[in-house]
């Protein structure tokens, strides 16, 4: 179960409560009349589904029945922040990318937990072809 | 469009006919014997005046001052109240209210709310027939919520003045906590039988007093 922070009422409700709506930030074509197939089909179909860290729109259905947005990781269903409407993520997956390098322990990406042991880095390593 | 030009449905109608409460055929159907010493007391505060208000916050609240002599919560998930209880304003979503005033009232609060609010961009809707207020109280009153709402309502995550609008055994409800005794449940009309055999139910083991 989540324990999601709602950023309108402002306090932590229980999974229960809320309603998942898919991917966040997606943008209707601004010239609908001319938009192409392609788009209006990535626009209507096609989602991100990413390892790691996402971006989801989610409502708070039982409670203040406002959208609004949550950062989460996609391996360790780690909410790490929620944010409103119109707001822009601080946390994206190129902060994490970031934070990894600078030698920050973050189990995002290709890591099943945090301090995995070495013999299953074979496991948990993503395969680059 | 003016907001004053607003049909208004008045569903207390001249002639005083009789009114039932939602729960009417519920006390009909479920005969309960009180017991002794009744842990949980539950009563329903019958046929209220419920307007949900809804519209810029610095607006409303403008007018509902003028008009109830209150201002809107600050806070989200409070409720306000006057000096005697009986009208209570309660947050439940940025921009939405729910006003719980004595039954009849409610049109009259509307008209005026409309009046002091003039062309603003605002909706008022008086829901009234649409939902009922139950009160829990009772020494063990919270034990029959803790197994019952999502919330936690441990005195120090609930405080008296809060209200929020939760999970009830799988149907919703707004949640207020009156008093250090009392908490008042405003529950939906088709869910006001179900949430009533529950509440029966879920407080057979401590004793239940009904009215």
């Amino acid at each position: 179960m989540f324990y999601i922070h709602c950023p309108y009422c402002q306090e932590h409700r229980e999974e229960e409560e809320f309603h998942p709506r898919g991917e966040a930030h997606l943008m209707r074509p601004t010239d609908p009349d001319n938009a192409t197939d392609e788009e209006w089909g990535d626009y209507l179909f096609f989602r991100q589904n990413p390892r790691g860290i996402h971006h989801e729109l989610w409502v708070h259905s039982v409670g203040c029945r406002k959208f609004f947005n949550i950062t989460r990781n996609t391996v360790t269903y780690e909410i790490l922040e929620t944010y409103r409407m119109g707001e822009q993520p601080s946390i994206t997956a190129e902060t994490e990318k970031l934070r990894k390098e600078q030698g920050v322990q973050t189990a995002d990406g290709g890591w099943q937990t945090i301090g995995a042991q070495p013999d299953s880095r074979a496991l948990n390593e993503e395969t680059s072809s | 469009m003016s907001n004053v030009s607003a049909k208004q449905f008045n569903t207390v109608p001249a002639g005083n006919p009789a009114v039932e409460s939602p729960l009417h055929w519920s006390y009909q159907q479920q005969k309960s014997t009180p017991s002794a010493n009744a842990g949980v007391v539950l009563r329903e505060k019958a046929l209220l005046g419920h307007v949900v208000l809804r519209g810029g916050a610095i607006v409303m609240d403008e007018a509902v001052r003028q008009v109830l002599g209150m201002s809107l919560p600050a806070k989200p998930n409070t409720v306000t109240r006057d000096e005697a209880g009986e009208r209570s304003i309660q947050w439940i979503s940025p921009d939405e209210w729910l006003v719980i005033v004595p039954g009849g009232e409610e049109c009259d609060l509307e008209r005026r709310l409309r009046e002091a609010l003039g062309d603003a961009h605002v909706s008022i809707v008086n829901v009234s027939g649409g939902q009922t207020v139950l009160t829990l109280a009772g020494e063990n009153a919270r034990e029959v919520l803790m197994k019952t709402v999502a919330f936690d309502v441990h005195p120090q995550a609930f405080p008296v003045g809060k209200g929020v609008t939760t999970v009830f055994a799988k149907a919703t409800v707004v949640l207020r906590r009156a008093s250090e005794t009392e908490w008042e449940l405003v529950v939906r009309r088709s869910f006001a039988d179900y949430c009533y055999r529950w509440l029966l139910d879920a407080s057979k083991e401590y004793g239940i007093d009904t009215q």
